[in-house]
């Protein structure tokens, strides 16, 4: 499995957190959460594989935490 | 028992004058922090971006930790409706300048801070004027145009950026651009347009967020300027109000960073912040003749936004600069000068 955990407005989409069965990438995954969730296509956020932010199509690995973060800018 | 270190304390800094002693007495007895790193912020310099929810927060702690000198930028007037988390402001200023009325709360709060106020919006053109100034620069903006500039400013000034942003319930801390670290491209790339995300006005924020994430933000720049601790460097820091869960992320350089900051101080004044987060609208519509001359140039790129059938169809000895509207990144590349827009 595979947990992943939305940030900002993208939890309005698809919650805090949610389970994914394990796939082998991060590109893979991201499809996956966009058939479930597809606002989240329209959506700008950036990745994170267990705590750190990736630039590039990642593997994962079974029980990893991913988690897609928005930009924010109020202040 | 403190006698000797207190009178240890006044000679290495001079606090002899205007009780800078006593005003400090309580920072000044902490472990790991005394008169060295109190002489550091009496010598520092910090450019405070914003006088908002987060940048009230941000100047009362610097200003009562006793930073040396504070610059504000700000070109807003104090509204009610900043008042539930603006806690610098009260009902008497409203319809004044907020870096006027900052300025007014805060020397009242520390006499000896020497204030720098820039009753003015942060653009291309001042930006690398106001901020060589300063030692350290705080980004409490509340917009993507005002930060990315920031950002590509403070890398090609090489000055380090204390970064916090908000959202509703959530916010961001960082601490960016100190020896070789990430900056905020590294963190997001490309500004979004106007519309993808939403700003306090539209999205709503509970007044203490904006406390809690400034004071971190207050905590990051006192911790840099003395050099204690451990920074939000390479990190990205999340609190989220609701449920209290904090999150910190580790940041990676991204290749193509560098690529999207203006190569020079004089690029960066040439570069259209706010048309790159489409907060502005310039059009300017050209001639045949205009038009030929800005592509046998090859200075232009041309986005077709119509629909298939519509008229006038471009020539196709102008299809290699057609672009679809999803390359209008290039602009930010600067390999076009313009962009020429075929519109309804």
């Amino acid at each position: 499995m595979i947990t992943v955990l939305f940030f900002g407005k993208l939890v309005e989409i698809a919650g805090v957190k949610t389970e994914m069965p394990l796939v082998s990438s991060t590109d893979e995954l991201l499809d996956q959460l966009r058939l479930q969730f597809p606002a989240l296509a329209a959506e700008k956020y950036i990745v994170a594989v267990d705590k750190k932010t990736i630039t590039a199509n990642t593997s994962l690995t079974d029980n990893c935490t991913v988690a897609l973060l928005p930009p924010f800018s109020g202040g | 028992m403190y006698g000797g270190i207190i009178a240890s304390i006044l000679r290495r800094i001079n606090m002899n004058n205007d009780r800078l002693y006593e005003r400090y007495q309580r920072q000044l007895i902490l472990k790991g922090f005394g008169a060295e790193a109190q002489q550091k912020l009496l010598s520092a310099s910090v450019l405070v971006i914003g006088a908002g929810g987060l940048g009230c927060p941000v100047l009362q702690y610097l200003t009562a930790a006793g930073v040396g000198s504070i610059g504000i930028v700000d070109d807003d007037v104090v509204s009610l409706s900043n008042l539930h988390r603006q806690l610098l402001y009260n009902v008497q200023m409203i319809g004044r300048p907020k870096v006027e009325c900052a300025v007014e709360v805060l020397q009242q709060l520390n006499p000896q801070v020497k204030f720098t106020v820039y009753n003015e919006r942060l653009t291309n053109k001042n930006a690398a004027g106001i901020l060589s100034a300063f030692d350290v620069i705080v980004d409490g903006s509340d917009n993507f145009a005002t930060r990315y500039l920031v950002n590509d400013a403070c890398v090609l000034l090489n000055k380090p950026l204390v970064y916090g942003a908000i959202s509703q319930y959530e916010g961001q801390v960082a601490v960016f651009n100190i020896e070789q670290s990430v900056n905020y491209r590294d963190l997001f790339p490309h500004p979004p347009k106007e519309g993808e995300v939403l700003n306090c006005a539209e999205a709503g924020v509970l007044g203490v967020l904006p406390g809690i994430i400034g004071s971190m933000m207050a905590n990051e720049t006192i911790k840099l300027i003395t050099r204690t601790g451990v920074l939000l460097s390479n990190k990205l820091f999340t609190y989220n109000t609701l449920n209290n869960q904090t999150y910190e992320l580790e940041l990676s350089k991204r290749a193509e960073t560098s690529s999207l900051i203006p190569e020079s101080l004089q690029a960066l004044e040439e570069t259209d912040y706010e048309w790159l987060c489409s907060t502005a609208t310039v059009v300017n519509e050209i001639d045949t003749a205009t038009f030929n001359t800005m592509i046998a140039e090859g200075k232009a790129a041309i986005v077709d936004v119509r629909e298939k059938d519509e008229q006038p169809v471009v020539a196709e000895s102008h299809a290699d600069f057609v672009k679809p509207i999803a390359a209008t990144y290039v602009l930010v590349n600067r390999r076009y000068d313009y962009c020429i827009l075929f519109v309804r």
